[in-house]
């Protein structure tokens, strides 16, 4: 099927695709016609200097943008083949099955417990509320340090930990793939690093596209990376190639921190 | 400075007039023509009717009119021409709001000088100020936490009901509490829509004719006789407890909100 930059997506559909993808907020255009595909299972980054669209082109994929009055989308973002755009597809539903983590931890101004149980509450899902969020707190390895007390306020929790719990609460919903926003950005180096080890065990799960603009942090969890520039994706291909033999001269520019 | 020890000098005058005549009997007795048997029990139950009716009317109304201005409305030149209307009547004189319950409640639609239309009117007359103060209290709600519940799957109604009324629910109560609190001061459109100065029962229904503090106290300044000067001050005195009272009640929400943010 899809086989574009070279990525074998192992014949079957791939868990994320854009097709000429272009994206406006109001006059200004954000995303320039890009194309690519997200492997199933696989950690796929974004990376790019700031202002470069990533951000934008994440949010695409379960369809944030839709909040901002002026945005404006065309082209195609499937998932497992079918158009995310299409008018029969319920936002909503959508942002269910992939789930979204932010820049900035934000945790609603609640109990740990009830941060984790809003997912699945919203869904009407009343069987053993517990149980899914030990599990999800147990994905997300933020369980131990916090089960004795999930009554208290998440705002109680250091930043890292109220990430990994954002991570939990996206996790409860039992989505399918996972957006991560520059989810390390606002961490201190060990948060960080923990953040990291937690991206490489939930891929056995999950597929995951992860927005950084930490270059090491691209080579060191994903297996693809895209290179944005100026809102058009210049290069895409496995991460080691990327980083070590790239074939745009702007790539090489950039991963090697002449710009950016 | 000088406003603060001319109201000072001018709350000490009304508790010298008042202390002497407000007691139990004072509370507990309708109006009279002689002095010693006046009270205030037409015009308290008459202000407890009407805040009571007036908040359970403003309250969801001005609510409901700020989530949906805030959370669902399109950003187009209707709403902002609402927003700018809403803004303007704020400022509007309470008498001319007095002058369309008259016609609007009393008259069109036959409510007549009944309880229900003085609601009315004065919830009419503090909706702008609940639906500015809830917009307010709405949109110092983080964003960020309705793009978290929108991330994981929520509704726009379930964005609003479970996360972004609760966070700005004491900034509503606040705004709703200071509305109502000048509601129940208010005299010049209850006049205009016929509450009656002379009552010597309380309110069965919501269809009774009704009288309130603020005109008990007006009608009994302005009689001649000395004595019932002492009563108006005692009525004063019930009244600034009352609203002194609603006053407190915002400070402690407000606080209590500011240190959880």
């Amino acid at each position: 099927m899809a086989t574009t930059h070279g990525i074998d997506t192992g014949g079957r559909a791939p868990a994320l695709e854009a097709r000429g993808l272009t994206v406006h907020y109001g006059q200004k255009r954000a995303v320039h016609d890009v194309s690519l595909v997200v492997p199933t299972n696989q950690v796929v980054a974004l990376i790019g200097p700031s202002g470069c669209g990533k951000s934008t082109l994440l949010r695409c994929f379960n369809r944030m943008n839709d909040l901002i009055p002026s945005a404006r989308i065309t082209g195609e973002a499937l998932f497992r083949g079918q158009d995310l755009y299409d008018d029969a597809v319920d936002p909503v539903e959508v942002r269910r099955r992939i789930g979204m983590v932010f820049q900035k931890p934000n945790p609603f101004p609640k109990s740990i417990y009830d941060n984790t149980a809003f997912g699945p509450r919203i869904q009407g899902v009343d069987g053993d509320l517990d149980s899914i969020v030990e599990r999800a707190l147990r994905s997300a390895a933020l369980w131990d340090e916090v089960s004795d007390r999930l009554r208290d306020s998440a705002l109680t929790l250091s930043g890292g930990q109220q990430q990994r719990l954002c991570i939990a609460r996206t996790l409860a919903v039992q989505p399918e793939i996972l957006l991560m926003d520059e989810p390390a950005s606002a961490l201190d180096p060990i948060a960080t690093q923990r953040i990291e080890e937690l991206i490489y065990r939930l891929k056995r799960d999950y597929t995951i596209v992860i927005v950084t603009h930490n270059m090491q942090q691209a080579a060191r969890v994903s297996d693809y990376t895209a290179f944005l520039y100026m809102g058009e994706l210049v290069e895409y291909g496995p991460t080691d190639t990327l980083f070590t033999n790239p074939a745009e001269e702007r790539t090489e520019a950039y991963v090697t921190g002449r710009f950016g | 400075m000088v406003g603060v020890v001319a109201l000072a000098v001018l709350l000490g005058d009304v508790v010298m007039d008042g202390a002497g005549a407000l007691d139990r009997r004072f509370l507990d007795s309708f109006a009279s023509r002689f002095p010693e048997r006046a009270g205030i029990k037409a015009a308290l139950w008459g202000s407890v009717w009407m805040l009571s009716l007036t908040a359970l009317v403003s309250f969801p109304l001005g609510v409901g009119a700020a989530i949906y201005l805030e959370e669902y409305a399109p950003r187009s030149w209707v709403t902002r021409a609402i927003q700018t209307n809403i803004a303007n009547l704020a400022g509007v004189p309470s008498i001319v709001y007095g002058i369309l319950g008259l016609a609007l409640f009393v008259r069109t639609l036959g409510l007549g000088r009944s309880l229900l239309s003085g609601a009315l009117t004065l919830s009419l007359l503090i909706l702008p100020v609940i639906i500015l103060a809830s917009q307010e209290a709405i949109r110092a709600v983080p964003s960020s936490i309705r793009q978290a519940a929108y991330g994981l799957g929520a509704t726009r109604w379930q964005v609003v009901r479970m996360q972004v009324l609760p966070v700005a629910l004491p900034g509503i109560l606040t705004g709703t509490i200071l509305a109502l609190s000048r509601a129940v001061g208010e005299t010049a459109p209850l006049i205009m829509i016929g509450a009656v100065g002379f009552l010597a029962f309380t309110p069965g229904s919501v269809m009774d004719p009704f009288t309130v503090l603020p005109l008990q106290i007006y009608s009994w300044i302005s009689r001649p006789q000395e004595e019932f000067r002492a009563l108006a001050a005692a009525g004063i005195i019930v009244l600034l407890a009352i609203l002194l009272g609603m006053n407190a009640v915002a400070i402690v929400l407000r606080n209590r909100y500011q240190r959880q943010s």
